[in-house]
């Protein structure tokens, strides 16, 4: 195995070389590594002696510094993006990556030789542009972050660079143009642009441990990202003279396809089509049903940490009487119709906003989402149990009825995203990720339109106009 | 070395390659010729294991193209139409770079790759950017990354077309000793001069089936029909034929006479000469031969067994006292074979069964 990482790092090695010969990468480089964590330097002083000046809250420049600690270091991390989105597509725009596919390298060993060649350079100036930042502000400020944070930001530079390069190698891997990749680098880029605003939140709040979040969940990201490059690495298409043009008319044409299949009536594919969506949606559908059952345990489990106050008591003794169960639902409005359709158009919002997530998440931002509603299912439960209800009868009251109903609606939107999202890291046999990708969706839609929409319109239904009523009764039979 | 059985490639709605089968032995150069378009290079990609075959299967160096992919390429040296080379490096650092690659012995390593600078001729251009090469250097230093691992098969895509003379000769020397050296070779070239001088077999392919296959001799046999023959003269053939009358009508020559006093309806614009093929009926051929041809002091004929007629055309025309110069086979270009069989006209099964045979 060694022997064969070996042979990876040639890779790596001549092409981290070429980019050190390479001024267009060199410049911008040394500009990030000398002259940028200078001027952060300058800019740490100003603000330190804008905040002394002032008389104002040292808290300031005590969350600034840090924060221009992980600018400092992210900054040359961006060039990696550069050098990865070109290091397959620009040799194939070359033809240079001819000899390279002909030779005895693994799929693996071109490919991990390319992204850690796109790391390589960028993490060295990185780290290069932070120990500069840090000499500074030990010098003119005599400051020098925690041992901790300084391995965190550190750890968190790498993570990111991984992140972006394994994300871009993706894209380079599955162009035959540079121009093609660049365009498709947006898709790192804004996500990307997002987690850093997401962490700069943290380091203003100071939220020191929840980088190490951060960084677990980046690598579970580069991971997944890694995994997706290698199963949809082809040496064939690395070699294909298509252009990259996005071939919407196409697209549409094999989503239809595949969304009717065999179907010459709706009859025949509401039974047929979508029947076999569900089937093959039988694996993520069990894992679902799993997630179903950790996020009510996770709920209840938050519910005992949580100190119960004198408004939960009072809400459990409205939650226990029939009679004032009634009067509350009736005074808020909550067995009337009009609440059916708003219930309904708020869990396909859900739906739609969460597979939007999914896209960008290999489905795990879906599933998570998804996997809320359960967490708060568990939390009320826990909750009332505490309160002194019976868990039991808190649930049979209060859930089970519509419950019956939305839950499954639910472990199958899960299930359809989960799916979305493995397509994406799962080689397709005889199909380019494009297109497996519009057939999960296909099945997508099927079990969409076909299965959770009307399971969550008939569960508005019944939590409406069956649920409370059904509570009432339980709880004033009880 | 290299068995090919019924490849196939289609993508999407294409047949690049349509059951192509290839046999070549350790020693043998098979030359691939064909239009652009018509398969070579998918062929050759499907033999390194970079294009997976639709259909079909072929084993080179012994493995499985589809099985074993990373010992097939292992065992191929590959030079690509496009030459792959990195233009910032230079030739020592490239070659020991695909060395390394290939997992050759670093002192080995040093070895070969002084060898192969120096056989190509690039010793003294070795630690200049590639990019500062001329064509012809960059196509020496590809084919040297091709040999460099010392690869028992090479597949080679136009190994001289931007040499000059020179170089082609010296690329063309090294072949011929990689060939001894029992390598199996499969060139894809257009150069027809080169595949006739280097190749044992010749397979053309045409809209990615192979339509002709076989020597260079059992193609031109099977496409321009028997070899030809020619026979020189040393005097205009219809004055021998005159002479060869009159001394059917006067046993004794007419010496001190010029060939016109002698035969004077033989001078150019005789109606001596509007009966031509007359003349040709004068010929002294034995049975099984057939006239092609003629010219002033020469005609050509074919021969349905060489071995046992051309010594009797020789023997008749000898005992006629017929003044023979020389009798020599009329080279036949391997240009006019890859016409024929690229033409719409060549009947792929039919030439390919002669090949087999």
């Amino acid at each position: 195995m060694l022997e064969k990482l070996r042979l990876a790092l040639v890779i790596t090695r001549r092409e981290t070389r070429d980019q050190l010969r390479d001024w267009r990468i060199m410049v911008p480089l040394a500009l990030l590594t000398l002259f940028f964590p200078v001027l952060m330097d300058v800019t740490a002083q100003q603000i330190v002696g804008f905040v002394i000046k002032q008389g104002g809250a040292s808290i300031l420049y005590e969350r600034l510094i840090p924060f221009l600690l992980m600018v400092v270091g992210f900054f040359p991390i961006t060039v990696s993006l550069v050098i990865a989105l070109e290091s397959f597509a620009g040799e194939t725009e070359r033809r240079s990556i001819e000899p390279l596919l002909d030779s005895p390298l693994e799929d693996w060993q071109l490919y991990v030789g390319k992204l850690l060649a796109g790391m390589a350079a960028s993490i060295g100036a990185s780290y290069l542009g932070t120990i500069v930042y840090l000499i500074g502000l030990k010098l003119t400020l005599n400051w020098l972050p925690p041992p901790v944070l300084l391995v965190q930001i550190l750890i968190l530079s790498a993570v990111q660079a991984l992140v972006m390069v394994s994300g871009a190698v993706v894209v380079s891997t599955q162009t035959t143009s540079v121009r093609a990749a660049n365009l498709l680098s947006s898709f790192i880029i804004i996500p990307m642009a997002l987690l850093l605003q997401v962490e700069s939140v943290i380091m203003f709040w100071g939220l020191y441990d929840i980088l190490w979040w951060a960084i677990l969940g980046q690598i579970v990201l580069a991971g997944m990202l890694v995994r997706t490059g290698l199963a949809h690495f082809n040496r064939e298409e690395l070699l294909g003279r298509e252009l990259d043009a996005i071939d919407l008319g196409g697209s549409w044409r094999l989503f239809k396809k595949s969304f009717a299949g065999q179907a010459r009536s709706f009859g025949y594919w509401y039974l047929q089509e979508v029947k076999l969506a569900l089937g093959r949606l039988r694996l993520p559908i069990a894992f679902m049903a799993l997630i179903t059952l950790v996020g009510v345990w996770m709920g209840m489990d938050i519910a005992y940490k949580i100190p119960l106050t004198q408004g939960v008591y009072q809400w459990a003794k409205t939650a226990q009487d029939g009679m004032m169960l009634e009067s509350f639902l009736k005074s808020n409005g909550l067995l009337m119709l009009m609440s059916v359709l708003f219930i309904w158009l708020n869990n396909l919002k859900s739906v739609l906003l969460l597979s939007f997530l999914a896209f960008f998440s290999f489905g795990v931002a879906g599933v998570i989402g998804l996997m809320v509603t359960l967490v708060v299912l568990g939390v009320l439960t826990g909750v009332a149990a505490q309160a002194g209800i019976s868990p039991v009868l808190f649930a049979t009251a209060y859930f089970l009825p519509h419950g019956l109903l939305e839950v499954p609606a639910i472990v199958i939107t899960g299930a359809a995203l989960l799916r979305l999202g493995t397509t994406l890291v799962t080689p397709a046999k005889g199909q380019t990720i494009g297109e497996a990708f519009i057939h999960a969706l296909a099945d997508w839609a099927k079990v969409i339109l076909g299965v959770v929409i009307p399971l969550f319109f008939l569960a508005a239904w019944v939590e409406v106009l069956i649920t409370p009523r059904f509570a009432i009764a339980l709880l004033s039979i009880w | 070395m290299i068995e090919a059985d019924g490849l196939t490639k289609q993508f999407d709605d294409f047949l690049a390659v349509d059951g192509v089968s290839l046999n070549v032995q350790a020693g043998e150069v098979l030359a691939l010729l064909g239009p652009n378009g018509a398969g070579k290079t998918t062929t050759v990609r499907m033999l390194t294991s970079v294009l997976r075959p639709t259909r079909g299967r072929a084993r080179v160096a012994g493995y499985d193209v589809v099985q074993h992919p990373a010992r097939v390429r292992a065992a191929v040296g590959v030079l690509t139409e496009q030459h792959g080379l990195y233009g910032r490096m230079n030739a020592q650092d490239y070659l020991e770079f695909f060395g390394q690659i290939y997992r050759i012995e670093k002192t080995v390593l040093r070895q070969k790759v002084n060898q192969y600078l120096t056989t190509f001729g690039l010793d003294e251009a070795r630690f200049r950017q590639i990019g500062e090469y001329s064509k012809g250097m960059r196509q020496k230093l590809a084919l040297a990354r091709a040999m460099l691992h010392e690869p028992p098969v090479l597949l080679l895509d136009e190994p001289t077309s931007a040499m000059d003379p020179e170089s082609a000769r010296l690329v063309r020397d090294s072949l011929a000793s990689l060939r001894s050296a029992k390598r199996a070779i499969v060139l894809c070239t257009h150069n027809l001069l080169e595949a006739e001088e280097l190749a044992d077999q010749i397979a053309i392919i045409r809209r990615g089936k192979i339509v002709a296959r076989g020597s260079p001799g059992e193609l031109k046999e099977r496409l321009l029909g028997l070899p030809e023959y020619e026979v020189r003269l040393a005097f205009p053939l219809k004055s021998i034929l005159s002479l060869s009358k009159d001394r059917q009508r006067h046993p004794e020559p007419a010496e001190g006479l010029s060939q016109e006093q002698r035969h004077p309806e033989l001078v150019e614009g005789s109606p001596q000469e509007q009966r031509y093929p007359e003349l040709v009926e004068g010929l002294p051929l034995p049975a099984g031969i057939s006239l092609t041809s003629q010219g002033e002091n020469w005609f050509r004929f074919r021969s349905e067994d060489p071995l046992v007629f051309n010594p009797r055309v020789l023997e008749a025309l000898v005992a006629r006292q017929w003044p023979v110069v020389s009798l020599h086979e009329v080279p036949r270009s391997l240009e006019r074979v890859y016409l024929q069989a690229v033409q719409a006209g060549a009947a792929p099964d039919d030439l390919t069964e002669v090949a087999d045979a």
